[in-house]
């Protein structure tokens, strides 16, 4: 019984749902308003649950001291200060419990949840992603080696999409009479693009699809019962 | 232990370059020109042939890590919808979204020709909202019982400019700035394929390859902004030397170092093949 009740449920909803797509009518439209509703505050609790299971993660790394454990800890310690200035001084236009924070946003120009996102948070996570550059460089140097025939062909479509995608690309080709405006590099670049590449995103994204619908019929024909915390 | 000590100082060296790379046309710009693509070209055309008092949406699905990317696209957006007459309202799948759209629209409003645009007026913020995909199908039905207040708090009756919006089919045009999921594919699958409303939008340029099969006849979107050099260019059709074009010299100069590095890999590679096959041979002999 315990089982049977969310697989009829996620039946019953799941048909609702099929169903209004086609027949957009009452009564399966306004059972569908709902349901949207109600997903989006199960969402919002989605977020908490998040938060809750960070903080005991990192809390349990380092409570047994296991591996780089101080980076947890400055982690905890780094949410647990924006929680707090937050909830002060609050958020742009926000009061927080202490009101506007005059003096303290005087003093810093910002309001200090907002300094420490605009000056701490953002230069962060910018540099952390920028930091990505170093590692593609390190890894083509040494694992973008011809070796085959297809390996051959990669390379030359990366090097005429890596030039067409730069000045340099533009400049180098640049002096070709208009004629022959499908040579230039940035036009033999958007080719390789639209055409190859967008044959194989096709094809990538028709599978997921077919897999996508068959993953969902599973679970309204509750034959996937993994969701509800087991397979048994 | 020796290869392991050689691969380390290979890639620091690798580090340095990609460094100076970056950093010397970043202060040394070079000036490269670029070629505006048709499809960042079909972009621009979307908001340059809406007629003045439309109203256009744009969604900021990103956060703070594809900021270099993706924010020259929003302010270059802005700036030309506002050139146009256009009303602007900001929305967001991912929850930093409202601080990115308050950036941009403060980055915009630092060009003179803008500093008059009125927030409730001109555009407005009406922050994040968790759900994804259900909530843009929510909008569709209606906005204002998505975003009954703004991200600051304020009522959606208090803000003059949302009085003759109801659901999305009131929108001229739909704009995604999206790094990752929930972002421009939700919006091409419900404000395109359900009520018809014109989308465009811009990612990373790591992302770009697969949302062009929605660049297709049936216009599932209105071309599309992919990384840094699409910003560039729609910076260079509103005609504006902005931060896009400024970083351009700087990623164009890593890229053909990337190139450099690749073929000095191959070059060793065959080297060692070509001393190995020798050895073998020698051996063999």
């Amino acid at each position: 019984m315990k089982r049977n009740i969310p697989l009829i449920l996620a039946f019953v909803s799941g048909l609702i749902v099929i169903f209004s797509e086609f027949i957009p009518h009452r009564p399966f439209s306004s059972i569908v308003d709902s349901l949207q509703e109600w997903f989006m505050i199960i969402s919002g609790f989605a977020m908490l649950l998040g938060v809750m299971s960070l903080l005991r993660m990192n809390a349990a790394k380092v409570s047994t001291r296991s591996p780089d454990w101080q980076y947890h800890l400055i982690g905890i310690i780094s949410f647990g200060l924006m929680v707090l200035m937050g909830a002060l001084w609050g958020m742009e236009e926000q009061a927080g419990i202490l009101g506007q924070g005059a003096s303290i946003s005087a003093w810093l120009g910002k309001k200090p949840f907002d300094y420490t996102y605009t000056h701490v948070f953002v230069p962060l996570s910018a540099t952390l992603f920028s930091l990505l550059a170093f590692f593609i460089a390190s890894a083509a140097y040494r694992a973008f080696i011809i070796r085959t025939l297809e390996s051959n062909l990669l390379m030359i479509a990366a090097v005429i999409v890596i030039l067409g995608r730069t000045g340099f690309g533009t400049m180098l080709t640049g002096w070709l009479p208009e004629s022959y405006r499908f040579w230039h590099l940035p036009n033999l670049a958007d080719y390789i693009m639209q055409y190859p590449n967008t044959a194989a995103q096709r094809a990538i994204m028709i599978s997921a699809a077919l897999g996508v619908i068959g993953s969902g019929l599973r679970i309204i024909l509750g034959i996937e019962r993994s969701y509800l915390g087991g397979d048994k | 232990m020796s290869v392991n000590t050689s691969s380390h100082t290979e890639r620091r060296i690798v580090f340095l370059i990609i460094f100076l790379a970056v950093m010397v046309p970043l202060i040394f710009p070079i000036g490269w020109g670029s070629e505006v693509s048709p499809i960042a070209r079909m972009s621009y055309d979307l908001i340059d042939e809406t007629p003045a008092g439309k109203y256009g949406l744009i969604s900021f699905d990103y956060e703070a890590s594809t900021i270099t990317e993706l924010q020259p696209m929003a302010v270059a957006q802005i700036e030309h919808a506002w050139s146009k007459g256009q009303k602007i309202i900001a929305t967001a799948l991912w929850p930093q979204g409202p601080q990115m759209a308050e950036a941009s629209f403060a980055e915009a409003k630092r060009n003179p020709a803008y500093a008059d645009k009125e927030y409730g007026v001109d555009y407005v913020n009406l922050g994040y909202k968790v759900g994804g995909i259900v909530t843009l199908q929510a909008m569709g039905s209606s906005i204002r019982d998505v975003y009954p207040k703004d991200s600051s708090g304020k009522n959606w009756d208090d803000l003059p400019m949302l009085k003759g919006i109801r659901t999305l089919k009131d929108l001229a045009w739909v704009s995604s700035l999206s790094s990752g999921v929930p972002g421009l594919k939700e919006w091409v699958m419900i404000a395109h394929d359900v009520h018809n409303v014109p989308v465009t939008g811009g990612t990373t340029a790591v992302s770009a390859p697969g949302f062009l099969p929605y660049v297709n006849d049936q216009k599932q979107l209105h071309g599309l902004l992919g990384g840094l050099k699409a910003a560039s260019e729609y910076e260079m059709l509103i005609d504006k030397k902005g931060p896009a074009t400024t970083k351009m010299d700087a990623q164009s100069v890593a890229h053909i170092v990337i190139l450099l590095l690749i073929t000095l890999g191959n070059i060793t590679a065959f080297r060692r093949k070509r001393a190995k096959a020798n050895l073998t041979g020698g051996q063999n002999a």
